[in-house]
């Protein structure tokens, strides 16, 4: 492999044809600097959304603690929920579709440049749109799941739950768009040869996952509008007193809440699908059964939503046949661990950092699916639902899996975005230490909740003897806190005085791995054709795909110019929205006037100039 | 980190999390979801004995494959790639089929046991309507005419048949040692002719006791501190509960009057939230108060209570012309072993600080306090008025009536 790499040289401009200043920035339509704009933003709030999950932990350090009052500790767990959900891990997810899944099909950009552009500002306006609450005093404090009829006005007035249901429809349209391009993208700008059962698992998931967008987020846009009309138009949907029915929120939320799980986890189950593959140097055991197992995911994530609502009185009809989906969708994650096993299986298995946490989430992740597997048994969830019991069970899942996940993501990928390597020594300390305050943050909450603490609570009874257990969790989530810190640190320092990264260093098999690192704005001075899954494993097949991707072009392709218009058009959407908190019904119609012009001028403006 | 360290890490945080666990669960857990005293929460707890061996076995085996794998295959000083092998189909039938035989034989006895916990009630049940409120709990025995508040009575023995619905968000009723919790929502008009859909809860309560509980679904600022005592008693125990709560205690009225006010109350406890009283109740009482030499500072209570300010608004006394219904009602409120919604032991001194400040000991609550008013369902509720003296005698006059 050394023999093919080192006649190469990191060239010294990331990303773009040259251009660094700012105004490049926000009128880049690139596919890598965007996948790089939505990395850094979901990593800020990343930290916004830690040290509220701190201020939590405090809190609960003590029984009858009164460090925040009650008021305050309901805004912190809903912004919490909130923001790791819609603000960071959804879009760290789309943080690594953008950058990598163009490279690993061999294409040059999404299907959609400027739409790509769009999404992601309006994703960082709707970020700071929710957020600005705070400097409001008035922000969300519902909990994540906004439950009718305690967001009605009669119980929530106030500006509470204003904010909440703007804050995140904005970024819903974000998720739609995205998925959109990200479909398109992946069916229709393959490199001559990649079937669709020739692409990493990475891009097969990002498929997966961009279905589920589309599909998902337009339900719960529904709740939220309904929710809209009864708070600024007095429609009563989730209004008791004039025949409203609150149990539709939560199937309405559900139906959304569901896939939108699987859109959290998919994503990260397709980043150590390639990550362990390429360290124990041996293909994906079963790739077919991998992938069809994650469509499979991806189609009964949409019939199990009211296994989170057992405790709701739906009858044991109902009830019956959702322990039944609950528990199939058990099968086809199972499968996908056993191949994850089988892969390392006879391989010849090396461990740097993104491995660990490729490893890590087999192993966390199986904790959390098995928890899972005792509140799908309806009865038992009668107990656990609402305890800290779930609370465990769920950050088992989504940060033992989804975030994991993406941190293996983050390094293995990170000698292609940068050029250089990240630090070993410190991603090793990182990686132990988060484990260890993962797991002292979250297991003892199984405890806690078998023993009666329910969640969403701003403080517990000292005679309930649940001390211990909180203690344990509030020393993890400070480890783990620190660990992350050692996160931003290894970044920084990786990035300005990390090694070189030849343009393959882990020897991995696919595309992305086949171009300089960083790439060309254009990614592929010529398009590759690819042969197999891991073309770059075979000699041969490895020599000519790297004899189009490796080879400087007389002249550079085109590519889609910068343009403004998509930062402009994320405003007008965003401003519409936020000005419908002025309750003026025609204010927001200035936004949408401002938006109107603003996709009229993008329509016009050519793509190449 | 060489290896040896990391070792004695990880020994020393398993020697931790072992003292913690041990520890942790010597200790009494009032609230434990594992130690059910009812058939219904037995049915639950057989179920998760179950299938946690079943996850428990499934977990030994994946992460012993893990760490077998881990340690096996890592690779070799100067070993080649290795044989590529892309999959077998035998393999994946029988990682499929094996975990789709476990799924049927949990999911078999789940089914079962959905069923069992929403049965149909029990012929002669005791039947409770339990009222959530923000943040406390009302409970109602339409047979015996009793309502009371945050101290559910319960007899052991005799099936009990729990009617859940909210007053106003929604809430959940969990009381672990009893079983699971369920929603309690706020009953939706149906068109006419359709019964009205409430949740119940049906078990039998086998052993006396305190049982702890709380409300499970967030409600709003006051959600953790809405707490659930259930008072489980023999029959006799019970049966004397129920005679003493329609019996107006004997400090509850006015020793002059007090026959004039239970026979007042006979007729309008009604709009008491439901209470009933039996027509004899105002005869029982009458010999038992005339005879009692009055504490002087109970009596400045009850004057407090019922003249200088305005409980009577939204609080009821059985036997009494109190007769508000949007409060807890106080009958006997002497003899619970809480106020404020299991929140506080229930001493004089308690009962003063509740009363003074309610919003600083339990924040969210819809009582007014002594000198600031509340706002509740649109309604707002002036200041209490109240300075430390009248306080005092009210705390008093509502401990004595036991």
């Amino acid at each position: 492999m050394s023999v093919a790499t080192e006649t190469l040289r990191a060239p010294r401009v990331a990303h773009s044809a040259g251009d660094t200043g700012i105004w490049s920035w926000l009128t880049t339509v690139d596919h890598k600097r965007i996948g790089v704009m939505y990395f850094l933003t979901s990593f800020f709030f990343f930290f916004v959304g830690g040290v509220e999950a701190l201020i939590i932990r405090i809190q609960l350090f003590r029984p009858e603690n009164a460090f925040i009052s009650p008021e305050t500790y309901n805004q912190m767990f809903t912004m919490h929920g909130t923001t790791m959900v819609f603000l960071v891990a959804m879009p760290m997810a789309v943080a690594f579709f953008n950058y990598i899944v163009p490279l690993q099909i061999g294409a040059r950009d999404v299907a959609f440049p400027r739409l790509n552009a769009l999404s992601y500002w309006v994703y960082l306006f709707g970020g700071i749109f929710i957020n600005s609450s705070f400097f409001f005093g008035s922000a969300p404090d519902t909990s994540w799941v906004g439950y009718a009829n305690l967001t009605t006005a009669t119980f929530e007035p106030g500006r509470h739950v204003e904010f909440w249901l703007i804050g995140l429809s904005i970024p819903g349209v974000r998720s739609i768009m995205g998925g959109v391009n990200f479909i398109t993208t992946i069916v229709n700008l393959r490199a001559p040869g990649m079937k669709m059962m020739r692409m990493p698992l990475f891009s097969w998931m990002s498929l997966v996952t961009s279905f589920l967008l589309v599909t998902a987020l337009p339900v719960v846009a529904v709740a939220l509008i309904l929710l809209a009309f009864d708070r600024f138009f007095g429609a009563n949907f989730y209004e008791v007193t004039a025949g409203g029915d609150p149990i539709l929120w939560q199937h309405l939320f559900w139906l959304f809440g569901h896939p939108e799980v699987y859109i959290l986890i998919l994503p990260s189950f397709g980043i150590i699908s390639d990550v362990i593959p390429t360290f124990s140097r041996k293909p994906l055991f079963g790739y077919p059964v991998v992938v069809y197992a994650g469509i499979l995911i991806g189609f009964i994530g949409w019939g199990v939503w009211s296994h989170h609502m057992f405790t709701v009185g739906l009858g044991p009809i109902a009830d019956s046949f959702f322990v039944a989906s609950t528990m199939i969708i058990a099968i086809p994650t199972g499968i996908k661990i056993f191949n994850w096993l089988a892969t390392m299986w006879g391989g010849a298995l090396r461990f740097p950092t993104p491995m660990l946490f490729a490893v890590g989430v087999v192993a966390v992740f199986t904790i959390g699916g098995l928890s899972g597997v005792m509140h799908a048994s309806a009865p038992i969830d009668l107990q656990q639902h609402d305890s800290y019991f779930v609370v465990a069970h769920f950050h088992y899942v989504l940060v033992g899996g989804a975030i994991l996940g993406l941190f293996s993501g983050l390094y293995f990928w990170f000698p292609k975005v940068t050029g250089r390597m990240m630090s070993e020594k410190i991603g090793k300390w990182h990686f132990w230490l988060t484990l260890i305050g993962f797991n002292l943050t979250f297991f003892p909450m199984h405890f806690s909740g078998l023993f009666g603490m329910p969640r969403r609570t701003w403080t517990y009874r000292a005679e309930l003897n649940l001390e211990t257990w909180n203690q344990l969790s509030t020393v993890g989530a400070f480890i783990f806190g620190f660990a992350s810190l050692l996160l931003i640190w290894n970044l920084l320092r990786s990035a300005r005085k990390g090694e070189r990264a030849p343009a393959n260093p882990w020897e991995a098999g696919t595309l992305e791995w086949s171009i300089p690192s960083p790439p060309h704005h254009y990614n592929f001075p010529e398009l590759p054709e690819v042969r197999s899954r891991e073309p770059l494993w075979e000699e041969g097949e490895r020599r000519e795909v790297e004899g189009a991707t490796m080879k400087e072009p007389e002249e550079e392709p085109l590519m889609p110019s910068p343009s403004f218009w998509p930062f402009l058009v994320a405003l007008g959407i965003a401003s519409t929205w936020a000005l419908v908190m002025t309750g003026i019904w025609w204010v927001p119609l200035l936004g949408l006037a401002f938006t109107a012009f603003g996709v009229f001028s993008w329509a016009f403006q050519p793509a190449f100039r | 980190m060489n290896k040896a360290k990391l070792m004695r890490w990880i020994r020393s945080l398993g020697v931790l999390l072992t003292v913690a666990f041990l520890s942790a669960c010597g200790e009494e857990h009032l609230q434990s979801t594992i130690n059910p005293v009812t058939d219904y929460g037995e049915v639950t707890h057989h179920l998760y004995v179950q299938v946690f061996w079943w996850t428990m076995i499934i977990l030994v085996v994946v992460l012993s494959v893990l760490a077998y794998v881990l340690i096996r295959f890592r690779e070799r000083p100067g070993q080649e790639r290795p044989k590529p092998i892309h999959g077998h189909m035998g393999l994946e039938i029988a990682w499929t089929i094996a975990p789709a035989i476990i799924v049927v034989a949990i999911v078999i006895p789940t089914i079962q046991g959905v069923f069992a916990v929403q049965r149909p009630p029990e012929e002669g049940a005791l039947v409770v309507e339990v009222t959530g409120k923000r943040y406390w709990w009302a409970f109602h025995y339409p047979e015996l005419g009793v309502t009371t508040a945050n101290e559910l009575h319960l007899p052991v023995g005799r099936p009990v048949s729990l009617r859940l619905e909210s007053g106003d968000v929604i809430h959940s009723f969990w009381v672990p040692q009893l079983g699971g919790k369920r929603d309690v929502n706020p009953v939706v008009a149906m068109p006419e002719g359709e019964e009205a859909k409430r949740n119940w809860m049906h078990f039998t309560i086998r052993e006396e006791g305190v049982f702890w509980g709380q409300c499970a679904e967030f409600c709003g600022e006051a959600h953790s501190l809405m707490g659930i005592r259930v008072v489980a008693q023999n029959e006799g125990d019970f049966q004397r509960w129920v005679e003493d709560w329609r019996t107006p205690a004997p400090t509850a009225n006015a020793p002059d009057s007090a026959a004039d006010a239970a026979g007042q109350s006979a007729g309008g406890g009604g709009a008491g939230g439901g209470g009933v009283s039996g027509p004899g109740a105002g005869d029982q009482d009458a010999p038992m108060t005339t005879t009692t030499a009055e504490d002087p500072l109970v009596a400045r209570g009850r004057q407090v209570f019922f003249r200088e300010s305005y409980c009577v608004l939204c609080h009821s006394i059985q036997g009494t012309p109190a007769a508000g219904v949007i409060g807890p009602n106080l009958t006997r409120i002497g003899s619970r072993g809480t106020i404020a919604a299991g929140l506080l032991e229930n001493t004089q001194e308690n009962l003063v600080a509740w009363i003074t400040d309610p919003n600083t000991v339990k924040p969210g609550a819809h009582m007014p306090g002594a000198d600031y008013s509340v706002t509740f369902e649109g309604q707002t509720y002036p200041p209490l008025n109240l300075n430390d003296e009248q306080i005092r005698a009210l705390a008093a006059y509502l401990s004595s009536m036991r």
